[in-house]
């Protein structure tokens, strides 16, 4: 949260750009990694924000999760690093 | 924390409440009802937020400025109050270089506005519903939404104890200094516990430095319970240093929620 936005921070620090695409908050979402098979909360992720996008890493192995890029009226979202994202919507 | 954990695990989630409002997002116009200082460097907001039905203690909110030739910047900031409706207080740190939080507490007035959006994120929260003891951990600013915590089990019919441990670098650094003091005096289920990373207190029996376990209560067993929730909020380095030190000290990682912010 808070500024020093090129420092990685956690997935919490995403639930805007999240809210955004998703209709209900996706920081309690269980997201699998695609690479080492591990789940962890969105939340949990590492999260790097700068300029106009967003990357999530899986806090295990590093590798990318999601990739979240805001140019104007559109939002880019690349899952293609995730194995699955389970979502609360109770 | 949770990455060794195997995907089978189902998420645990706290449904209800503010948190789980579905539909679209969007930015609400906010005006700075009145200000304080809390510190050299950080200075709580009260902003008018038209239209804002509230949020759970933890949660944050995206900051928009918007300047006359339409440059604008974003930043999130814990929520410090609890719920209201219409109105939010942040509580925001100067950070050295940094021109939103230099605007937020030197520069703007109260009658300015700004926008915001939110309340963000389902996951660090806590709310009333949730029975058992907490254990806080907070590392500079990071004591913000745990204050918004604090402030909740206050207001509401909580019997859950709570134990803050907050970790600053002087005491002219530590937030809502006077405010947790009164807390501790009053409430005999919240303790709160101060401790200095650069220099302390004449009085103090603990040498400053960085949090040690010695520092962290122990988990509860079969016979003391003890806190069935921990939160941790910080600076990155911080909150990584106290949660490895909570798993070592006997946490579960399961019961530990953890909310980064940079530097």
């Amino acid at each position: 949260m808070h500024e020093d936005n090129d420092h990685r921070v956690d997935g919490n620090a995403a639930a805007g750009i999240l809210r955004e695409v998703f209709a209900s908050d996706v920081t309690t979402a269980r997201v699998v990694c695609g690479h080492c098979t591990a789940g962890t909360s969105v939340a949990e992720t590492k999260t790097y924000l700068a300029g106009p996008g967003s990357i999530l890493r899986c806090p295990g192995c590093d590798a990318i999760l999601a990739r979240i890029t805001k140019i104007r009226d559109t939002v880019w979202l690349d899952l293609s690093g995730s194995a699955s994202w389970q979502i609360h919507t109770g | 924390m949770s990455a060794t954990e195997r995907a089978e695990g189902a998420a645990k989630t706290e449904s209800s409440g503010p948190a789980s409002r579905r539909g679209p997002i969007r930015w609400l116009p906010a005006r700075l009802r009145a200000a304080r200082m809390e510190t050299r460097l950080a200075r709580t907001l009260v902003l008018d937020v038209p239209g804002w039905s509230g949020h759970a203690p933890g949660q944050h909110v995206d900051v928009r400025l918007t300047a006359e030739d339409g440059y604008t910047a974003q930043r999130s900031y814990s929520v410090a109050s609890p719920s209201a409706q219409d109105q939010v207080e942040l509580t925001v740190q100067r950070v050295q270089g940094g021109e939103v939080s230099t605007y937020l507490t030197e520069i703007m007035l109260p009658g300015d506005q700004l926008e915001i959006r939110g309340p963000l994120g389902g996951w660090f929260q806590w709310t009333a519903r949730i029975r058992g003891p907490v254990l806080l951990v907070g590392g500079g600013s990071g004591v913000v939404p745990l204050m918004a915590m604090l402030r909740e089990r206050v207001r509401s019919d909580s019997s859950s104890p709570f134990r803050l441990i907050y970790s600053a670098r002087t005491p002219d650094h530590i937030i809502y200094t006077s405010e947790l003091h009164q807390m501790g005096q009053t409430h005999p289920d919240i303790q709160i516990s101060r401790l200095y990373t650069r220099s302390g207190l004449p009085d103090d029996t603990r040498e400053p430095g960085r949090l040690r376990i010695e520092d962290l209560p122990p988990p509860g067993n079969e016979i003391t319970e003890g806190p069935s929730r921990v939160y941790v909020c910080g600076p990155t380095g911080f909150v990584e240093h106290a949660a490895r030190l909570l798993v070592d000290r006997g946490y579960r990682s399961s019961d530990i929620r953890t909310e980064r912010f940079g530097s």
